[in-house]
């Protein structure tokens, strides 16, 4: 279900924590599953909770509560972009907008040919870098003005 | 950040060289672990190094100013196993402090929390990191490491007979885990959702045992304290607000950035370090604490020094330290629009009065901003208010009413006239002008 690779990163995860508290690697272990996976499965979710010992519910519980978990397949480069006022008072919605009209897409879409999915994101603690997006979760981009937009867009193949 | 300015710094110190400066070696190059080798070597008591916290009066940097001194004080001394938890859940819209604190100087929140370690009689810690720095979490993890192989974390650090050892937690998109026992419920592996209190952490923590937990500014200034002493600490700042703090600067100016100040600089003087406004405009509020601190007008906020005491005199909150500024271009309906659908998003939904209460909070203010509103509106919006805050387990249906309550106390007239003229006080091209915040607005979606 998951790779040797994945389940050993997730063993590293569970070590962190005190005999018996494995579900707290939970969190962890389904960003790796998300990472191998693209996105999380019901199968995916439920993989993960036994392999943790934890009822399949408590695990779905978790990947339902963190908007970084995507429960629907996302494109291959899942651009989030923070709307919220301090990144709004210097281009955050401008950004958005930008990508909406140069993807064709809206918030929570995909593009047709898989590549790109748009989210809007809440606060990145990111602020005096607006505006600011994430690439696929784990890259963080400042200050992206239509220029850096482009420039990251070409990036990615 | 780009651009530091600081008067005296302490925590900044190590920004300077940026990406370049946060190993281990830079770290000790700057007096790093000093202050854990002083304690360990002069063989200071948990009381003594509890005592000359409280001396320092470092107040929780995460929002709360409650003295660390004393929230350490409260851990059992008997109990067999503690834990130390890091607080680097930073969501608060307008907060980046933590972010800048752990990409530069990740090896002074180590140390701060193994000196918490040692003062409160806890072996384990953990450092719980929001998922959208997911970089940064990764560079502590290899702080951790280093620190490991330095001797400073594990069995007998320093051979001195002391056992700690530190870990890293990694969020992946939650505000209310910013909340301590939610933190707590989601290093468990659960959803973060707010546990009653009491028992408070210090009683019934993570796993069931006493817990500190303490914002990443916090531990990262608790080497400092010991450095150059409590009462020298209290002295950088004014009584009863000790130290140095971060504040972060965002919105229209022309710098934005994190600055680290004297707890009592005057407002103007970080407005003027932030570059000025920017395009020379006027300005027109500033929330001076995070988005859930009441907006202040700006008379008000330029008479006020940033310290804790001084905001809640002026009616808002210090909070973390997070300055949005806005200029004479914001329409304050949209703004608290905004604001507004966060709590909205991030209400954990545990509660009925928060869960449905945001939802409302936006629905109104929407409607307003949208041409629709009522007359009725304003109060309406103020009694929805009266029946969230207080009456939640957690302070998130507080934090989504006081920017509202903020808002109406401070500029009603804006949204009286978005009522009745079905249409923004800040005219359409003045917005255009000024941000490029308003480009709903311009294709039409919004008045």
């Amino acid at each position: 279900m998951l790779s040797q690779e994945s389940l050993k990163r997730i063993d590293g995860e569970v070590a962190k924590y005190p005999a018996g508290q494995q579900q707290s690697a939970v969190m962890a272990a389904l960003r790796i599953a998300q990472e191998e996976k693209g996105w999380l499965a019901g199968e995916t979710i439920e993989f993960v909770a036994g392999y943790l010992g934890m009822p399949a519910i408590a695990a779905y519980e978790v990947a339902s509560f963190y908007n970084m978990y995507d429960l629907q397949p996302v494109g291959k480069y899942k651009l989030t972009v923070c709307t919220n006022l301090p990144c709004a008072l210097s281009g955050g919605v401008h950004a958005a907008d930008y990508l909406k009209q140069k993807l064709g897409i809206e918030f929570n879409e995909t593009t047709p040919d898989g590549k790109f999915t748009l989210k809007e994101g809440e606060c990145m603690g990111a602020c005096g870098d607006a505006p600011v997006m994430l690439v696929n979760n784990v890259r963080m981009k400042s200050f992206m003005t239509p220029d850096e937009i482009e420039k990251l867009l070409a990036e990615c193949k | 950040m780009a651009l530091i300015e600081a008067i005296n710094p302490l925590l900044t110190a190590g920004w300077a060289k940026g990406d370049a400066g946060w190993g281990i070696k830079e770290y000790e190059a700057r007096g790093g672990y000093q202050a854990l080798k002083r304690i360990l070597a002069e063989k200071m008591t948990q009381d003594q190094v509890i005592a000359e916290v409280k001396t320092s009066v470092l107040r929780g940097r995460g929002g709360a100013g409650f003295p660390t001194g004393l929230k350490w004080s409260f851990m059992p001394k008997g109990a067999p196993v503690k834990y130390v938890v890091c607080n680097t859940d930073e969501g608060e819209p307008g907060t980046f402090k933590d972010r800048d604190i752990l990409r530069y100087d990740p090896h002074a929140v180590i140390e701060g929390m193994i000196i918490a370690g040692y003062a409160v009689g806890a072996a384990l810690g953990y450092n719980y990191i929001h998922g959208e720095i997911f970089e940064l979490y990764e560079r502590f993890e290899q702080a951790l490491a280093e620190a490991r192989a330095a001797g400073y974390l594990g069995k007998n650090i320093l051979g001195a007979g002391l056992d700690f050892d530190l870990f890293a937690h990694q969020g992946w998109g939650a505000y209310i885990c910013g909340e301590e026992s939610a933190l707590l419920e989601s290093i468990e592996g659960k959803k973060g959702q707010p546990r009653f209190k009491p028992p408070f952490p210090a009683q019934v923590g993570l796993f069931g045992k006493p817990t500190t937990i303490n914002n990443t500014e916090t531990f990262a200034a608790i080497p400092f304290v010991f450095r150059i002493g409590g009462s020298a600490y209290l002295d950088l700042g004014k009584p009863n607000n000790g130290g140095t703090k971060l504040f972060s600067v965002s919105g229209h100016v022309n710098k934005p950035g994190n600055y680290e100040v004297p707890m009592g600089t005057p407002f103007a003087k970080l407005l003027e370090m932030a570059g000025g406004m920017r395009g020379g405009r006027k300005l027109k509020a500033v929330i001076p604490g995070g988005s859930s601190a009441p907006v202040l007008s700006a008379d008000i906020i330029m008479d006020c020094t940033l310290d804790y005491d001084s905001i809640a005199k002026a009616g808002s909150m210090l909070g973390s330290g997070a300055v949005i500024v806005m200029d004479e271009t914001v329409c304050m309906v949209q703004a608290l629009e905004r604001l507004s659908w966060f709590y909205y998003e991030e209400s954990c939904g545990q509660c009925t009065p928060c869960r449905e209460g945001t939802g409302w909070l936006h629905k109104i203010i929407h409607r307003i901003e949208h041409g629709q509103g009522r007359p009725e509106d304003l109060d309406l919006l103020l009694e929805l208010g009266g029946n969230i805050a207080g009456r939640t387990i957690c302070a998130l249906g507080d934090a989504a009413v006081l920017p509202v309550q903020g808002m109406l106390r401070h500029f009603r007239a804006e949204f009286e006239y978005h009522i009745e003229h079905k249409k923004c006080l800040v005219p359409r091209e003045v917005q255009k002008a000024g941000s490029t915040f308003h480009t709903r607005m311009m294709a039409g979606a919004a008045c």
